[in-house]
């Protein structure tokens, strides 16, 4: 039995809500229970977006994350306000392009991904959300999996179909780096 | 899982208001509940209904007073302020007795207040809110399955006693997503209406939709004739989640997404071995006040669990008869409590123990 | 033989007006309009808050009595519910219409809300007893302008007709006036047309009735009926402020 709590954090148009809803699908497809809740209101317009996604054996409580397991950060200001959040022993994966510090803490464990570095040297700058998730679900053993395929054509929808392979090839990249 | 989908807790009450039978939305946008105008707009033209963005929260309601009279299923969905404006037309339709559904997703106030998530509209709610004495049934969601779920049955309670049924919702629920299996919902069809103002067709006196009574001693006996359905309705529709009360010493009583916090309070002191439970009011009017007063003598103290400065609480002291002690844990203003704080007050109250 | 009968579509009831004021007469011309359309068994009536609160009462098809100002929001419901069966009217005095229900008006107009909208203007609240309306005219005295209309102080009065021909929604304004029999006949034809609108989806018709209220403006009925031709039509000029159906008509 295990309860498993993500906190996704970065700019809005990063691509926050997206990847955490990437999350939340697969564990609805691992038959999990789960639930997903963004930030909402004006500071989504360009400011801080971030989003709690819980993964558990169990019915979910409290849908909010103040202490995740996993933190997922996109930028320097959402490391300064979470980082001391992560409950010890936890892991903290980061687009190392946009955060130059390293984390302070040594009871977690850090992926540092060049995500953003990443993305726009392969052509697609839109997509370094996706790359760290590559990251964030190999690290879990979860990639590839039947379950991401599935929870990805999920997450995008029909009419944008045309865009399944390069969000593949994104997962793909952070997974093998 | 074989049908569960990943809906935000406002688009499941918007398509499970269409599941429902409603094909008539009134609205005007407002933070946090605008999902739902957005999926009925994207709707209802499709399946020949009718989104209809207002010009205000007043003339929306007042939409869905003209489509009640119809008999019609029809709801608008709003946000604490906008409530306050549509209380004007939820007295009229009270006084009138036409069924209607509406939807208040709270935000912090108040006045303008803020956008997160809120309780602090229990009061405005559970006694009517506008003018004059009357009631709507609240119906309390502490996730998207059962924003679903208590859609379906506020258009049935609705039809049934002719009257408002609202959904109390806060933010939180209405941004967050989680399965939900929306093929599992059964609708009971909509009863005969033949008060309807559709027409007479010539063959019959007119049907008459109104709340104006001129004559005290009539006015009088149609208040205490609304009052005996209210009556009826607290005998039968009251809903609650009872957790883990058996032996419980000390209740939590918490709605909405307080009750999800206090769950996991209330799991962590399970571990310390400390008897906690947590009554869940489903229906905040009717308020589940048996299973309260069951509990005197056995709990010792009451924790109510509030996003608001405390309202609740007076109901739950009122169902008690104020025989234990009382202990508010609330935030307010947009904050929710966290689990720490609640469990931070259970363990308060275990030290002090019985009287 | 007949030469005279009271319309179906009006209920045989005293009606509760006072004496000398043209709300009967009102009555009558829409009662007269759905008779001769056929169109009573489908038709809902919208009653305001004012004199015509009751109005529901007097009218034999389905009504539905709204709160103040709210009745073109209250009709956009009923014809929303049913827009191929439903002909639904709004009987609204210039309180109701023009002040605390202007968005409603407004918003019904610029929807071409496919409704018909009665204006009752006597430049006066009967119902509470006589106060200023939003269509007073400058030096009118009432009980909340003892010293006559202070335009300084209260501004000016609102020319529904002229404002609502600025809104393209709009389909059909006409203002009339019900203080002779030239002008009652006027009003009639006008009355009929808009409900005939609604029958042919020609969407929003309004006709504004210049109306008497010989209580609060303290005046016998007589002398009433002579203010309205003395002080109110001038302030208020009588005709069609606008007929799209027509104009398009014109233009081919």
């Amino acid at each position: 039995m295990s309860t498993n709590n993500y906190l996704f954090a970065g700019f809005g148009g990063q691509g926050i809500l997206f990847a955490g809803k990437l999350l939340a699908y697969k564990g609805l497809i691992d038959e999990k229970q789960v639930s997903w809740l963004p930030s909402y209101g004006p500071e989504m317009r360009g400011g801080t977006a971030s989003c709690s996604v819980i993964v558990s054996d169990t019915p979910v409580g409290s849908p909010i994350v103040s202490n995740p397991d996993t933190l997922i950060v996109m930028n320097l200001p959402s490391l300064d306000r979470y980082e001391d959040a992560v409950v010890p022993g936890g892991t903290i994966f980061m687009d190392s392009t946009l955060i130059e510090r390293p984390v302070k803490r040594d009871d977690v464990t850090v992926y540092a991904v060049p995500a953003t570095r990443l993305a726009s040297e392969n052509g697609i700058p839109t997509l370094a959300n996706m790359i760290l998730m590559g990251k964030v679900l190999s690290v879990m053993g979860e990639y590839p999996s039947d379950s991401v395929e599935a929870a990805l054509g999920k997450v995008i929808s029909a009419r944008h179909a045309d865009k399944l392979d390069i969000n593949r090839r994104a997962l793909q990249l952070g997974a093998e780096y | 899982m074989a049908n569960k989908v990943l809906m935000k807790g406002n688009e499941a009450i918007a398509e499970a208001a269409i599941i429902a039978g409603c094909r008539h939305y009134f609205g005007y946008p407002i933070t946090p509940q605008t999902e739902i105008a957005a999926y009925m707009a994207k709707k209802m033209p499709k399946i020949g209904g009718t989104f209809l963005q207002a010009e205000s929260e007043i003339a929306a309601i007042n939409m869905v007073y003209g489509v009640a009279s119809t008999g019609h299923r029809v709801m608008t969905s709003s946000s604490s302020p906008g409530i306050s404006l549509k209380s004007e037309g939820l007295s009229y339709l009270a006084g009138a007795d036409m069924p209607a559904f509406v939807v208040n997703v709270q935000r912090g106030g108040p006045g303008l207040g803020g956008i997160q998530p809120s309780q602090a509209d229990y009061f405005q709610s559970t006694r009517g809110g506008g003018h004059g004495d009357y009631h709507m049934i609240v119906l309390a969601p502490a996730s998207v399955e059962e924003m679903a779920a208590l859609t379906v049955k506020g258009f049935e309670l609705a039809d049934e006693y002719r009257m408002t049924s609202m959904i109390l919702a806060d933010g939180t629920i209405g941004q967050m997503m989680e399965p939900v299996d929306l093929d599992g919902l059964k609708v009971n069809p909509a009863p005969e209406k033949p008060w309807a103002t559709v027409g007479t067709d010539c063959k019959r006196f007119h049907n008459i939709t109104n709340s104006l009574s001129l004559v005290p001693t009539e006015l009088e006996q149609q208040n205490f004739d609304r009052y005996k359905k209210y009556d009826v309705i607290k005998e039968k529709e009251v809903m609650y989640e009872e957790y883990m009360m058996d032996d419980a010493e000390i209740c939590i009583v918490a709605f909405g997404i307080a009750s999800r916090v206090s769950k996991n309070a209330i799991n962590e002191a399970r571990k310390k071995g400390i008897k906690v439970g947590l009554i869940r009011p489903i229906t905040l009017w009717p308020f589940p006040e048996k299973v309260l007063h069951d509990t005197v003598g056995k709990c010792h103290t009451y924790i109510s669990v509030e996003m608001s400065m405390g309202q609740m609480i007076e109901d739950v002291k009122l169902s008690t008869e104020c025989r234990g002690k009382y202990v508010l844990c609330n935030r307010a203003g947009g904050m929710i409590p966290s689990p720490e704080q609640v469990l931070a007050a259970i363990e308060e109250a275990n030290k002090g123990g019985a009287k | 033989m007949v030469v005279f009968d009271k319309p179906h579509a009006l209920a045989d009831i005293p009606l509760h007006y006072c004496p000398g004021c043209t709300h009967g007469i009102v009555h009558r011309l829409v009662a007269e309009a759905i008779d001769e359309l056929g169109i009573e068994g489908r038709t809902i009536g919208i009653a305001p808050v004012g004199c015509s609160v009751m109005a529901y009462d007097y009218f034999n098809c389905d009504m539905i009595e709204a709160a103040h100002g709210r009745a073109p929001a209250v009709a956009t419901g009923v014809k929303r519910a049913d827009p191929d069966r439903h002909i639904v009217f709004t009987y609204q005095g210039d309180g109701d219409l023009a002040s605390i229900g202007m968005a409603e008006t407004v918003h019904a107009a610029a929807r071409n809300e496919n409704i018909t909208v009665i204006f009752i203007n006597n430049a006066i609240y009967g119902m509470t007893g006589g106060q200023m309306a939003p269509t007073s005219l400058p030096g009118q005295v009432t009980q909340t302008s003892p010293y006559g209309r202070d335009t300084n102080h209260c501004g000016f009065p609102i020319r529904v007709c002229e404002m609502l021909s600025q809104v393209e929604g709009a389909g059909y304004l006409e203002r009339v006036a019900v203080n002779n029999v030239k002008n009652v006949k006027n009003a009639k034809k006008a009355i009929l047309k808009a409900f005939k609108n609604q029958v042919e989806g020609k969407g929003f018709s309004l006709v504004e009735v210049i109306s008497s209220c010989p209580t609060n403006w303290g005046l016998t009925p007589k002398k009433a009926l002579e203010w309205i031709d003395e002080k109110m039509i001038p302030y208020y000029p009588l005709g069609v402020y606008k007929d799209r159906a027509a104009d398009e008509e014109a233009a081919k």
